[in-house]
């Protein structure tokens, strides 16, 4: 049913509704920041920003003529390939996985030696790689200012006219 | 939204609470997860749910369209001033054992929490402009319509 669904609003609730559910798959995964940030971004503010734009075009899409058989087939075969390259890697949680051998355990080891802060994630992002968020930092302004710039500007000069 | 009694209560209680867990994972963020990107979400999605609620005029009383858009680069200022300070007193550039060089792992403790501070004013700012943006071309929606 989902695949045909074309009215726009229960799509956009289905992907707040996947959100929140990989959201919970982070968490099983003891990913608690990514899961916090993809319960708050994904299942909250995108969700609200796609409705707005909504509230801006169409509610429904229009019907389309064309089978919808192809985009399946390809979507199924890249599917197919990305599962196919996941049988290469270490299995969830290995100890001896490329990622928990070198720079991860060293992490692990330095940070709460070096800034007596329990939470590792925080440690990384803020200090050893604070380079790295104030770029992130950079882009999130660059980002909002674009919007403002393309939303806000067209309104300007409609006003003026 | 004029009829919606019961959202408008709850959401009138709930905006404080949000708020409240937003400034929680903002400075507690070096002991539990969480930190300035997830605070600062949170924080913009209280002003937002405030917004969807009571309209988009009252929420613009509180957090005006103008302060939004340029307290979002203060946040950038902040993060960046921390590593200038570092360079004035002669170390590396966000190297934050310059804000207490006799206990060098005070310092670090210092250094994060303001760049978290940093981060986390710049995205909730830029999330509520960008929600600003995008709300003002709405135009007002009856409840039928959706």
């Amino acid at each position: 049913m989902a695949l045909t669904l074309n009215h726009l609003f229960a799509v956009i609730m289905l992907s707040g509704a996947f959100s929140l559910v990989s959201a919970m798959l982070f968490v099983v995964m003891d990913a608690v920041d990514v899961a916090f940030t993809e319960a708050a971004v994904g299942a909250g503010v995108s969700t609200v920003l796609m409705l707005s734009t909504m509230a801006l075009t169409v509610r429904i899409q229009k019907e389309k003529k064309k089978p919808i058989i192809l985009p399946i087939v390809v979507i199924c075969l890249v599917g197919i390939l990305l599962i196919y390259g996941t049988l290469d890697m270490p299995n969830f949680g290995a100890f001896d996985s490329p990622a928990q051998l070198h720079l991860g355990s060293k992490y692990l080891d330095i940070t709460y030696k070096d800034m007596g802060i329990p939470n590792v994630v925080t440690g990384i992002l803020a200090s050893y790689r604070g380079y790295d968020t104030l770029g992130e930092t950079v882009v999130v302004l660059t980002a909002g200012l674009g919007v403002i710039l393309l939303l806000s500007g067209l309104k300007g000069r409609k006003n003026k006219e | 939204m004029k009829h919606h009694l019961i959202l408008k209560v709850i959401t009138k209680f709930m905006v404080g609470v949000i708020v409240l867990f937003g400034l929680y994972v903002q400075f507690h963020g070096d002991y539990s997860p969480g930190g300035g990107f997830q605070a600062g979400v949170i924080i913009s999605a209280a002003f937002i749910l405030y917004g969807i609620v009571m309209g988009l005029k009252n929420v613009q009383k509180v957090m005006p369209v103008w302060f939004a858009q340029k307290a979002a680069a203060v946040g950038v200022l902040v993060y960046a001033l921390t590593g200038v300070f570092s360079l004035i007193f002669g170390f590396e550039f966000l190297n934050y054992h310059a804000i207490s060089p006799e206990h060098p792992k005070h310092g670090q403790h210092y250094g994060i929490i303001l760049v978290e501070l940093g981060v986390g004013i710049t995205v909730s700012f830029v999330m509520i402009a960008i929600y600003y943006s995008f709300a003002g071309r709405t135009p007002r929606l009856d409840d039928k319509e959706w």
